[in-house]
């Protein structure tokens, strides 16, 4: 096992009265991709989005218990400092309605990078990472929204790259692709995680069993089983990750 | 069944009907009562002359478009800013309590009639630039004042609800890379509600422009061409609206003739809210 980039400890959330995430507790190892599995409305969504304090932004929402990211505790870190060291993919691609350059720059130029030389380096190199640039080299000038699904979901990978975090979390980024868009962005994860702590939310388990190297499986807002993907998957310890897994609920 | 569709829908057509005719009969009327002075005195003469003498039969109206446009562009300046700003403080920062409290202000200030404007601006506006520089008092300035406030509720409900039809995942995208909050407003929100807020600001530029009663009680109406803001001025609409009671015969149709002027300024302000393109983003899902 690697180094734990991530440690969260006895961490519960309510929304207003509802206790969405209870008792959880979990090291996330760097360089590595994490699944986080279970059903719908099981928490794990909720729980990526602890991570970067996206929570935040809903009213009501109360987290106790103690997140440290690098050896930091979460509430310690400027929020936007945070966010910058831990970047996002959504569920739904959401590139911005401005060209591909101004998207994959957008990351860079908030955090004061001005260099036309600078930004067009971080845009080439990004959109390289995320499998893309071949594509999309000629017209870079163009509406990112007349991409296809999948090319939108890897300029956010790259929009998201392009700030240099050393975490990445996945909100089922794959849900709303067909199955060739998913499999690039799956071959993507394989290098992605050379560089960076990859977490992924994902609603299907082969994904799962294909890119990640431990699962978390989620039920009910807590944690039920944790442990390297193919261990999990094989010799899952409990009943219910069983069930799970051979499809018997969920 | 059938029958009674067919007759339900006859009576929509005639309604429709109604609309286009009323519209047609006044462009007709107004132009057939005004277009004899403008071909006497010719079209140059008329929108460049810089005399108003209906009892010389001098018609120039070029004092009066200055005025009709500085008294707009004065009402936008001030408008516009505090319009948008506010659209954008209730949909992105006040809280829901607080918009409750603001929101039907914003509707109040929609509901009160122009005369009671052109009061205010008499009693409070026009005495306080009087102290101030010295002057008069009724001016461009004055008008310009009040103007911008009457034009503040289609400015901010216009834009406000451009705003708030941004998709939410632009400022959570923006949010997850590290930008504050004001820094996805500025830099993807307001870019994504651009035509919303642009259409907000000429249908505002069209009630400016077409104001009559505020702006006779406040600009001071006078024909002269303005030197400065602080100078009286008359509108396009102040001019009808001060003549039209005493005018007859071809000083009247001077006046309708103003309006056929007053009409093309606001067809050419429809036609530019039809020519701005859908930003992207903004009805895409």
């Amino acid at each position: 096992m690697g180094n734990a980039k991530i440690i969260v400890k006895d961490t519960n959330l309510y929304y207003g009265d509802y206790h969405a995430l209870k008792d959880i507790s979990i090291d996330i190892y760097e360089k590595a991709v994490t699944a986080l599995i279970g059903p719908s409305g099981c928490g794990k969504s909720t729980f990526l989005r602890c991570l970067n304090r996206m929570n935040d932004l809903i009213p009501n929402v109360k987290i106790m218990g103690e997140i440290q990211i690098a050896g930091v505790d979460l509430y310690e870190y400027d929020v936007i400092l945070l966010r910058k060291k831990v970047g996002m993919v959504f569920q739904k691609p959401n590139p911005f309605p401005m060209s591909i350059y101004e998207n994959v720059a957008y990351g860079p130029r908030i955090h004061g990078i001005k260099s036309k030389a600078v930004l067009d380096d971080i845009v080439e190199k990004s959109l390289r990472e995320a499998a893309l640039w071949d594509e999309v080299k000629d017209r870079l000038k163009y509406n990112a929204l007349g991409l296809s699904g999948g090319q939108q979901q890897r300029l956010c990978i790259a929009r998201t790259i392009a700030v240099e975090p050393e975490v990445l979390l996945m909100d089922e980024p794959t849900s709303a692709l067909d199955p060739a868009s998913t499999m690039k962005i799956e071959d993507l994860m394989e290098n992605l995680k050379k560089q960076y702590t990859v977490i992924i939310v994902t609603h299907n388990m082969q994904q799962a069993g294909r890119i990640s190297d431990y699962t978390a499986f989620f039920l009910n807002g807590e944690i039920i089983e944790y442990d390297r993907t193919e261990k999990l998957f094989y010799k899952p310890k409990d009943k219910r990750t069983e069930d799970y897994i051979t499809g018997r609920f969920g | 069944m059938r029958f009674h569709e067919r007759i339900v829908e006859n009576i929509f057509l005639i309604c429709a009907g109604i609309v286009v005719l009323g519209v047609a009969i006044i462009s007709i009327f107004i132009f057939r009562e005004g277009w004899t002075v403008i071909s006497k005195t010719g079209i140059a003469d008329f929108v460049f002359g810089k005399k108003w003498a209906p009892t010389q039969g001098i018609y120039g109206i070029f004092p009066m478009i200055l005025g009709s446009i500085y008294v707009t562009l004065g009402a936008l300046m001030i408008g516009v800013p505090i319009g948008v700003g506010c659209a954008i403080y209730l949909a992105e920062i006040a809280s829901p309590r607080l918009s409750a409290i603001i929101k039907p202000g914003i509707e109040l200030l929609a509901g009160i009639p122009s005369v009671i404007y052109g009061l205010y601006g008499m009693t409070v506006i026009v005495p306080i630039i009087r102290d101030l520089f010295n002057n008069q008092g009724f001016s461009i300035l004055a008008g310009s004042i009040v103007l911008g406030i009457m034009i503040l509720p289609t400015i901010t409900n216009i834009s406000m609800d451009s705003i708030e039809a941004v998709p939410k995942e632009y400022k959570e995208g923006s949010l997850a890379l590290g930008s504050s909050h004001w820094q996805a407003i500025i830099k993807v929100i307001l870019p994504a509600a651009k035509s919303g807020i642009i259409s907000s600001i000429i249908l505002g530029m069209g009630r400016a422009i077409g104001e009559t009663m505020a702006v006779i009680m406040i600009t001071g109406n006078s024909t002269l061409i303005p030197e400065s803001i602080l100078s009286p001025a008359r509108t396009l609409t102040g001019n009808i609206g001060i003549e039209m009671g005493y005018a007859s015969g071809e000083h009247q149709r001077a006046l309708f003739a103003t309006g056929i002027v007053l009409f093309i300024f606001i067809m050419i302000l429809n036609l530019m809210t039809k020519l701005i393109p859908n930003k992207a983003g903004e009805n895409i899902e």
